[in-house]
């Protein structure tokens, strides 16, 4: 399995996919490996993507993960534009739309996942989009470019992380936002009430208009610059460009044809392992069984690097789960939010600081045990929080709420 | 373009070219060197791109934010009165041939 005849097949080259690769190679494993990405360039930062990729004229050079050469010292063999039509497991190869055939000794699935689509807007063309690679990102940038040129408003389906992000880029280039979420708050699923209220100031604050319960019955195009929002109630606004972000859904298509056990994701164990030998899977294509039979399904950046060394050291034959609190950020304007932990179930709810101030942690308790914290503009609560919860040591609520009380000497109190 | 030294813990040394507009975090992840591991993508929330700069260069260096100093608290090597955050440090003329040291550890 690790000697100079095997090979590693990798399908997807995002981030997880090239952490997978980089991570056999630090582990000295001295076969091949194949990098198979759909996309023309090599691999690449998407974060940016909803941020300074459409504000800030990047380079590409910026945007790419590592430099081709990089890619080659490291023998990773990159093939780009390359989709897999199919995987055979009773064969171990994969095989290409183009038709070409790579039979693998390890196969790591990073297949990532696809935006949902609204299907209100089925025949509203390229006027609406939606964000996960650069080309998407690239369509948005466009559009944004004919909103300024035509003085025409950008509206965001779904008050989401990327549909948020996108409305801040948006704003910053002074184009007029209106966001619709269908849920009665901004980040229903991910936030307490409070920070999704504030959340609703800050963009409120910085001009966006903000549509809860928005019921949307179709998005057409007029012209062809202009889309048209329509809702139930008959009413209509206009847009220069609607981007929709509404979530996404896994790509375990690939496994599912092949046989490999899924369940809205490629179902994973903590090491990455699927439910076919010498088959792993790491990042947002995968959903993870828990010890205790429940599901998780992440999409972080975080995730896809663990899983992907994980999912790596799996292939070798070492156990190597992911034993951190999963945290994830997102930058809005000046705003920076942490997320250490899963809120999920939480209880009870205290805040540190002042949400005035716009630096501040919120922690969320389930009974007594510390399950998460958000933070805003406050890197150290979100670092202490990350160790405090990865370690299992929880404040108690009043402790938290004490700004006065240092939670860093739990760390060695406990150590 | 600007030439910046980084030294690994093991004492290998190697001259990476850091664009102008660059930060030095960006310029070293995309040329593989290890021990920079920067998952925010420089976004300054993660503090895995720590570096320790040449002493008597430092102040030649912007100051470094808030956000900056609260992380610098939480790096997982020694914190030193050098320490920057790799993402942080933005390429400019003045800054060539500066020496930077990549601590032992960033997870």
């Amino acid at each position: 399995m690790t000697g100079a005849d095997s090979h590693i097949v990798i399908i997807g080259a995002g981030q997880a996919g090239l952490q997978a690769a980089e991570t056999l190679r630090s582990e000295a494993f001295e076969g091949r490996i194949t990098l198979l990405g759909a996309e023309p360039y090599a691999p690449y930062q998407r974060p940016p993507l909803s941020k300074s990729w459409l504000t800030d004229n990047l380079d590409a050079d910026q945007l790419a993960l590592r430099d081709y050469s990089v890619l080659e010292r490291k023998q990773i063999d990159l093939w780009t534009r390359a989709s897999v039509s199919a995987i055979d497991v009773r064969s171990q190869s994969v095989l290409l739309h183009d038709g070409r055939a790579l039979t693998y000794t390890g196969l790591v699935l990073a297949t990532g996942a696809t935006p949902r689509q609204l299907p209100q807007a089925r025949d509203a063309g390229d006027l609406v989009c939606t964000l996960r690679s650069r080309a998407d990102s690239d369509a948005i940038a466009q559009g944004l470019r004919s909103c300024v040129r035509r003085e025409l408003p950008l509206v965001v389906v779904g008050g989401g992380f990327i549909g948020l992000e996108v409305a801040a880029s948006a704003r910053k280039l002074g184009i007029a936002v209106t966001i619709l979420e269908a849920a009665p708050r901004l980040l229903e699923r991910v936030l307490s009430q409070d920070l999704s209220d504030w959340y609703a100031r800050l963009h409120a604050d910085r001009g966006t208009t903000l549509i809860f319960g928005a019921r949307i019955a179709e998005i057409r195009k007029t012209s062809n610059h202009v889309a048209e929002v329509e809702f139930v109630d008959g009413h209509c606004i206009v847009a220069g460009l609607v981007v929709v972000g509404i979530g996404v859904t896994a790509n375990d298509q690939l496994a599912r044809d092949a046989g490999i056990a899924c369940e809205a994701g490629i179902i994973v164990d903590a090491c990455g392992r699927t439910s076919v030998p010498n088959i792993v899977a790491a990042g947002d294509c995968t959903v993870r069984r828990l010890s205790d039979g429940t599901m998780l399904r992440l999409e972080s950046v975080q995730n896809a690097v663990e899983q992907g060394r994980s999912a790596a050291h799996a292939l070798l034959g070492v156990d190597k789960p992911s034993l951190g609190a999963p945290w994830f950020w997102s930058d809005q304007y000046d705003m920076k939010l942490q997320i250490a932990g899963l809120s999920r179930g939480a209880d009870t709810h205290v805040l540190r600081g002042d949400m005035e101030s716009h630096s501040f942690s919120i922690y969320h308790f389930r009974e007594t045990r510390l399950v998460a914290v958000d933070s805003i503009n406050a890197a150290r609560d979100h670092m202490i929080a990350r160790d405090l919860i990865g370690r299992q040591i929880s404040p108690t609520a009043q402790q938290a709420c004490d700004t006065a009380f240092n939670l860093a000497k739990l760390r060695t109190a406990q150590a | 373009m600007v030439q910046i030294v980084i030294v690994q813990p093991s004492g290998a040394s190697f001259e990476l070219e850091v664009p102008e507009g660059w930060s030095l975090m960006q310029a070293a992840v995309k040329n593989g060197i290890d021990g920079i591991v920067a998952e925010c993508g420089g976004s300054c929330v993660c503090a895995t791109c720590h570096v320790y700069v040449q002493p008597e260069r430092l102040a030649e260096l912007p100051p470094p934010g808030d956000d900056e100093l609260e992380l610098l608290d939480e790096v997982k090597a020694e914190r030193r009165p050098s320490s920057r955050l790799s993402c942080q440090i933005k390429s400019a003329a003045e800054l060539d041939g500066l020496i930077v040291t990549i601590p032992e550890r960033q997870t």
